[in-house]
């Protein structure tokens, strides 16, 4: 769907190389390369302090690597750019922990993260349209909270506070969203219609999911990258990662 | 776009506090102009004055609300844009006094001929224009917020260290006007007025004025931070009291929104100010004090974080307190009465006077339903 622009370096909608990153000494991203396809869903695993959320927070702008490079759409180096630029340019983000704005209604945590310009004067003489209010509903009806617009997102359940996070992500229309957990602490019930919710949205969206539960991951049937301290350790179809010794020695801690 | 903008849903809440304060604007100046002593409705000067006074409390108050109660951002010194805005006021009127002075200089206000200036510094040029003075109300104590608020939050400066260098900043400012040489009239400051273009300052036909024009700008300053606050703006804003680099991260730059409202809020202060010093007749150092900057805050907790007429409210009802405790036997114990007061409040009525009180308005109305979801302000 998406052309190579002319003078790119690549054709992928997003390329880490060689990226490094280091706290206080410790290397939580060690030699980092992943690219992403537009349109591609990918799921992300590893065992804790692989460096999931690490990556998640160099794309998104909130840590700068030490070294290497991070491309998005073939021309714009992120590590430039701050937070709302990168989000600007079409690169959304759900948390680990859901994080909506309880003291907004579920209307207006959609509202604020739907489409538009972000200055100061646009948001202060804003006044929403009916093709905005029309994509507002949708949104509401795809993650199922319509019959609770009104309500303040406070008083929300955990799983429907995911909901309504990826509502947001929708909402903002980017061409990459970001998914850290999005399953977890909720029923079986509501993770099989988080699965099925994804997927949705991964038929006009590139995805990266991170995910710690399998069967989650086998319901999605996409391609899995498998991090290991900072790295990449297998790349492939699930069954074919899961096959892998060096994944299981590192799962189950030998 | 304007009007529509002030109007927005306007609630029950604003539409009787606006009608109060047009209300008093005319009937309180009116009754004590034209209504004998005798009468039972006839205002007193000095009770005019007074509540004048207190009015510019609110308008201080619910520009700090603007910050806090809608933004997270606790400003302790927001004391200091409101002495800013006095100061500029201060200053026209020290030039209408003329050669009245107590050393006639037509040119060089009195404590500047008794430290043996020889002209007046050029930071007081133009400040014999009403127009040009009037700029300066809103220009100084907003350019101050515009600066500080750059630095502070381009270099993402929040919580707690916001709280202590917005301190710092009134302190600092409290030390330089205490100077003699700044040329502001060190620590006596500026006082003596004659009068207000042209009126005399003294008369009850003037303090009545100002009376009904300081009702008039606090319901301006009411309008404008409510049509913020219900703006889509007043909701990024508040989104990031909540959650701020969630809202980082949907693309909202933070620090400029915390930087207008910071501004705006400071250009509020400054107006509050102006209209407390030809009320008072002085101004001096000591408006910059800290604690009178935490007084605010009080102010504003005590009436109801986060609902603007709550500011209002709770700097009327504890400087009338402050009033009624200060004259009397009980005039020592009124720090501990203030003290108390932000305790009680804190532990007991954490929404304020005025978000309990409607929330046991709501519960008499419908007895049986759950307590209504109002959006509770985080810490």
């Amino acid at each position: 769907m998406n052309a190579p622009v002319p003078g790119a370096l690549t054709s992928s909608l997003l390329y880490l190389d060689g990226v490094s990153v280091s706290f206080d000494g410790f290397k939580a991203i060690r030699g980092l390369s992943l690219t992403i396809e537009p349109g591609e869903m990918r799921a992300i695993i590893g065992p804790n302090g692989a460096g999931k959320t690490t990556m998640m927070d160099i794309i998104t702008g909130k840590t700068k690597p030490d070294v290497g490079t991070v491309m998005f759409g073939g021309t714009v180096d992120l590590t430039k750019l701050d937070e709302a630029a990168i989000a600007n340019l079409g690169i959304g983000r759900k948390f680990q922990k859901p994080t909506v704005f309880d003291s907004h209604t579920i209307e207006d945590n959609i509202l604020l993260a739907l489409k538009s310009k972000r200055s100061v004067g646009k948001t202060l003489f804003w006044k929403t349209e009916s093709p905005q209010q029309k994509r507002i509903d949708d949104i509401l009806g795809i993650i199922r909270l319509a019959d609770r617009r009104d309500r303040l997102a406070g008083s929300l359940s955990h799983g429907q506070k995911q909901w309504l996070e990826i509502g947001m992500l929708l909402a903002q229309d980017p061409k990459l969203l970001l998914v850290d957990e999005p399953a977890a602490g909720m029923t079986d019930g509501e993770t099989a219609q988080t699965a099925v919710l994804l997927k949705e949205i991964a038929r006009d969206h590139s995805v990266i999911v991170v995910e710690h539960d399998m069967g989650f991951i086998r319901e999605l049937g996409v391609k899995v990258t498998v991090l290991h301290e900072g790295s990449v350790l297998a790349e492939g179809p699930l069954d074919h990662v899961s096959a892998n010794e060096r994944v299981v020695e590192v799962y189950l801690g030998r | 776009m304007i009007t529509r903008f002030l109007l927005q849903n306007m609630d029950k809440r604003g539409g009787i506090f606006l009608a109060i304060l047009l209300g008093s604007a005319v009937l309180v100046p009116l009754s004590n102009l034209l209504l004998p002593a005798s009468s039972p409705f006839h205002v007193p000067t000095s009770t005019l004055s007074l509540w004048g006074k207190y009015l510019c409390y609110a308008l201080l108050a619910v520009s700090l609300d603007l910050v806090w109660g809608y933004c997270g951002i606790l400003s302790l010194g927001h004391g200091a844009f409101f002495a800013l805005g006095g100061y500029a006021m201060g200053m026209y009127l020290m030039r209408q006094i003329g050669s009245r002075g107590v050393y006639g200089n037509p040119i060089l206000p009195d404590f500047m001929v008794f430290l043996n200036w020889q002209e007046l510094p050029w930071y007081w040029w133009g400040f014999s224009s009403f127009p040009f003075a009037m700029l300066m109300v809103l220009a100084v104590p907003g350019l101050l917020a515009f600066v500080f608020g750059w630095f502070a939050f381009r270099s993402r400066v929040t919580g707690v260290y916001l709280s202590i260098i917005t301190q710092a900043l009134t302190y600092a400012l409290l030390l330089a006007f205490f100077r003699n040489d700044m040329g502001f009239g060190g620590n006596n400051g500026l006082t003596d007025f004659k009068d207000i273009l042209g009126f005399n300052i003294q008369a009850q036909a003037t303090r009545a004025a100002l009376f009904s024009l300081t009702c008039i700008m606090l319901a301006a300053g009411f309008l404008i931070a409510r049509g913020i606050v219900v703006s889509k703006l007043g909701k990024v804003v508040t989104a990031i009291r909540d959650a701020e680099s969630r809202t980082r991260f949907l693309g909202y730059r933070v620090d400029r929104f915390k930087l207008f409202v910071f501004t705006v809020s400071a250009c509020m202060a400054g107006v509050a100010g102006a209209l407390y010093v030809p009320q008072v007749g002085i101004i001096n150092p000591s408006e910059f004090a800290p604690a009178n900057s935490i007084e605010t805050v009080i102010w504003v907790a005590v009436g109801g974080r986060g609902t603007l007429v709550g500011a209002a409210l709770g700097a009327v009802v504890v400087n009338w307190a402050k009033t009624l405790f200060t004259s009397g036997f009980m005039a020592p114990y009124w720090l501990f009465a203030l003290g108390g007061l932000f305790v009680v409040v804190t532990l007991f009525l954490p929404k304020g006077i005025l978000g309990t009180a409607e929330a046991i308005w709501a519960r008499r109305r419908k007895p049986d339903s759950t307590p209504a979801a109002e959006p509770a302000p985080a810490e």
